[in-house]
């Protein structure tokens, strides 16, 4: 009897999309959808144009803006910003491509829409030129970030050449303690395996604590899977995935739904296949997280203090000494003494609905600290309609946080959301790193739930801190 | 892309490691629709300190760097390479360089070198000790050599020949557009489209 060849559900996603596979060669890979925004295609798009080559499948492609969009009329973007979102504009008519430019009721951050849309389904190869592409892995997709000059080459050939990254298994098992969000859980693996543990890597997160997330949790979790340095982040399809899916926009409907389930059904690993690496996490080790530093790693519990260099082990000293030195923090200092300037509710890691209805629970009839910015930006339009549909709009308002329209914000310094030299910031974004939300500024990240109980209190703050 | 079958030069030793692509070009440049005009953005937060090693005259004119591990994670922006490039710099050496960083290197001809960490630690003390001392990477034999240093790296067949003869990525894939067309003619067809 022939045993079938256990596979991950990384290498089955991998194999199904192989154009040519040759010795000694990386795989020439189809995607099977691409997202594209303003910021890093422009040059993509001039390529095209001087090879006189045209865009091979503008059904398969998505263009949106994203970026460097300003969130609010009150701050219009700059000269150079405006000539990026017109190319964008002029790309996408002259090559045929869907756009949903800023002011349509679809524009939004990249890796939000395309989900809402119903473009992002189990088994499909996804890229974008953007990091956080990892974020699609959530439904059993292959997702991840590429640069302009593979732009390039998607826009012209929809392939992809590519060696198979290995494979690496994050299990997570048992209940979150009360207080513990996706993001806790996302900033727990990677405060254990490190900024650089998925480097080469697809990561595949498993156990019951995943399973019982959300869709939204569980984008959540794989949008940060780039911050372990990880090629790509999945997570197997299951009846939470296909609930989410059916009825959208884009999904198969009918029979071809039905053909869809079967198909995915067969996605996950199989019992027996084998990672390169594994690891194991008890979700009831995870607590609240609060970066002190400036790369991901760099996080404490909301318990914790700011660590002392010289206790850290050799390799890492130097590095958290700069850190610390940028972030102006001293150690010893308990987290919930330390003061912020604002706070940021967004980004691809945390502006879904879900995000904003724990935020608008912790504020609920309470005021944002006096001296306190605070910024509430949907991930999306569509976002931002249903949290107006559930009055979450008011909610925020009323307790004195700004209600913005959908884009990346504050969470890159590259529109005019940016925090000002040496302002302190809790962010629900992705990234602490130096400068990230504008020259000088200091970023730490939390769950949606500490940055709104943050902006109450005017420190870092757990929702039950809250008098 | 331009060809590249031997790298020889002076090397600015960047001894940091987890050195993000926000710090090597920040966010703002990005807003430029040119594929040129970054060198002035290398770097730029870190080169207000005047102790920044790239500051250091003695460095000028730096054909190779050489930094710490996990050298261009975060954002997967090229602008980082092109700044790099533009910059004069022509090879990277690390113990380990970021996933999409590495790749976007090899689009655009700047060497990607990962070499053990006990090589690079040599190395980084090597350029930090005496400035003037030359490296040569070959990419054809696939060798790093300085004065007391000669080691191999790792490069994959198809990402040599494409570094030694600059080709251009999308013609050498479109010969295989039978192949294409083949693989999409038994795509399922509940895959999405924005025609639906």
């Amino acid at each position: 009897m022939v045993t079938a060849v256990k596979r991950t559900l990384a290498e089955k996603v991998w194999d199904r999309h192989v154009v040519r596979r040759t010795e000694g060669e990386p795989d020439l890979l189809y995607i099977d959808l691409h997202l594209v925004h303003e910021v890093t295609s422009p040059q993509a798009f001039e390529g095209l144009r001087l090879a006189h080559r045209a865009v091979r499948r503008p059904d398969l492609t998505l263009a949106t803006m994203d970026h460097n969009v300003p969130t609010t009329a009150a701050t219009p973007a700059d000269d150079i910003s405006l000539r990026q979102m017109d190319a964008m504009a002029r790309n996408a008519r002259e090559f045929g491509i869907r756009l949903y430019p800023m002011g349509t009721p679809e524009q939004g951050i990249v890796h939000v829409i395309s989900p809402q849309l119903g473009l992002t389904e189990p088994g499909m190869t996804i890229v974008c030129g953007d990091s956080h592409t990892s974020t699609h892995g959530a439904f059993g997709a292959i997702a991840f970030g590429i640069g302009t000059s593979e732009v390039e080459h998607v826009l012209a050939t929809q392939t992809l050449w590519a060696g198979r990254p290995g494979t690496m298994a994050v299990t997570v098992e048992g209940e979150l303690p009360r207080g513990v969000w996706a993001k806790d859980v996302i900033l727990g693996i990677i405060a254990r395996i490190g900024v650089s543990g998925g480097v080469g890597r697809i990561i595949e997160y498993r156990g019951s604590t995943i399973r019982g997330l959300s869709m939204e949790g569980r984008m959540t979790i794989c949008n940060m899977s780039i911050e372990a340095g990880a090629r790509a982040g999945m997570i197997a399809p299951d009846d939470v995935t296909f609930a989410y899916v059916e009825n959208r926009k884009h999904a198969p409907k009918g029979k071809s739904w039905e053909r869809a389930l079967e198909d995915w059904r067969a996605l996950p690993t199989d019992d027996g296949a084998r990672f390169d690496g594994e690891v194991r996490i008890d979700a009831s080790e995870l607590r609240p997280y609060v970066s002190w530093g400036t790369n991901p790693a760099q996080t404490v519990t909301i318990d914790g203090r700011v660590p002392d260099p010289e206790a850290l082990e050799p390799a890492l000293r130097e590095a958290a000494g700069r850190a610390l030195r940028y972030m102006d923090l001293t150690p010893g200092t308990p987290m919930r003494d330390i003061t912020v300037d604002a706070v940021f509710l967004g980004s691809c890691t945390n502006a879904r609905i879900e995000d904003l209805r724990v935020a608008g629970d912790v504020v609920r009839g309470r005021k944002v600290r006096a001296g306190v910015r605070a910024l509430v930006v949907p991930g999306s339009m569509l976002v931002k309609a249903q949290a107006e549909r559930e009055g979450l709009d008011r909610l925020f308002r009323d307790a004195g946080f700004e209600w913005r329209d959908a884009g990346c914000s504050m969470c890159l310094g590259m529109n005019p959301d940016i925090l000002g030299p040496g302002e302190r910031c809790a962010s629900t974004s992705n990234r602490n790193f130096e400068g990230r939300q504008g020259p000088g500024g200091r970023t730490h990240l939390v769950s949606p739930a500490v940055a709104a109980a943050t902006a109450i209190a005017g420190h870092f703050a757990l929702p039950e801190d809250l008098s | 892309m331009r060809a590249v079958r031997r790298v020889t030069g002076r090397a600015l030793p960047l001894d940091r490691a987890n050195v993000d692509t926000d710090q090597i070009i920040p966010a703002h440049w990005l807003k430029r629709v040119e594929r040129t005009g970054y060198a002035a953005g290398l770097f730029e937060a870190w080169r207000r300190d005047p102790a920044f090693v790239m500051n250091d005259p003695r460095y000028a004119g730096a054909s190779i760097l050489i930094a710490g591990a996990n050298f261009g994670s975060g954002s997967s922006r090229e602008h980082a390479v092109w700044a790099l490039d533009e910059a004069g710099f022509r090879a990277v050496i690390a113990p380990r360089l970021a996933d999409i960083f590495r790749a976007n290197c090899l689009k655009s001809g700047l060497v990607p070198v990962e070499l053990g960490p006990e090589t690079v630690t040599k190395l980084l003390e090597l350029a930090t000790r005496e400035p003037r001392t030359e490296i040569t990477i070959d990419v054809e034999r696939r060798t790093v050599e300085a004065p007391g240093v000669r080691v191999g790296f790792a490069l994959d067949d198809h990402a040599r020949a494409r570094l030694l003869e600059g080709l251009d990525d999308i013609a050498v894939t479109l010969t295989h557009a039978d192949e294409i067309m083949t693989y999409e003619a038994q795509r399922a067809t509940w895959l999405p489209s924005l025609r639906d």
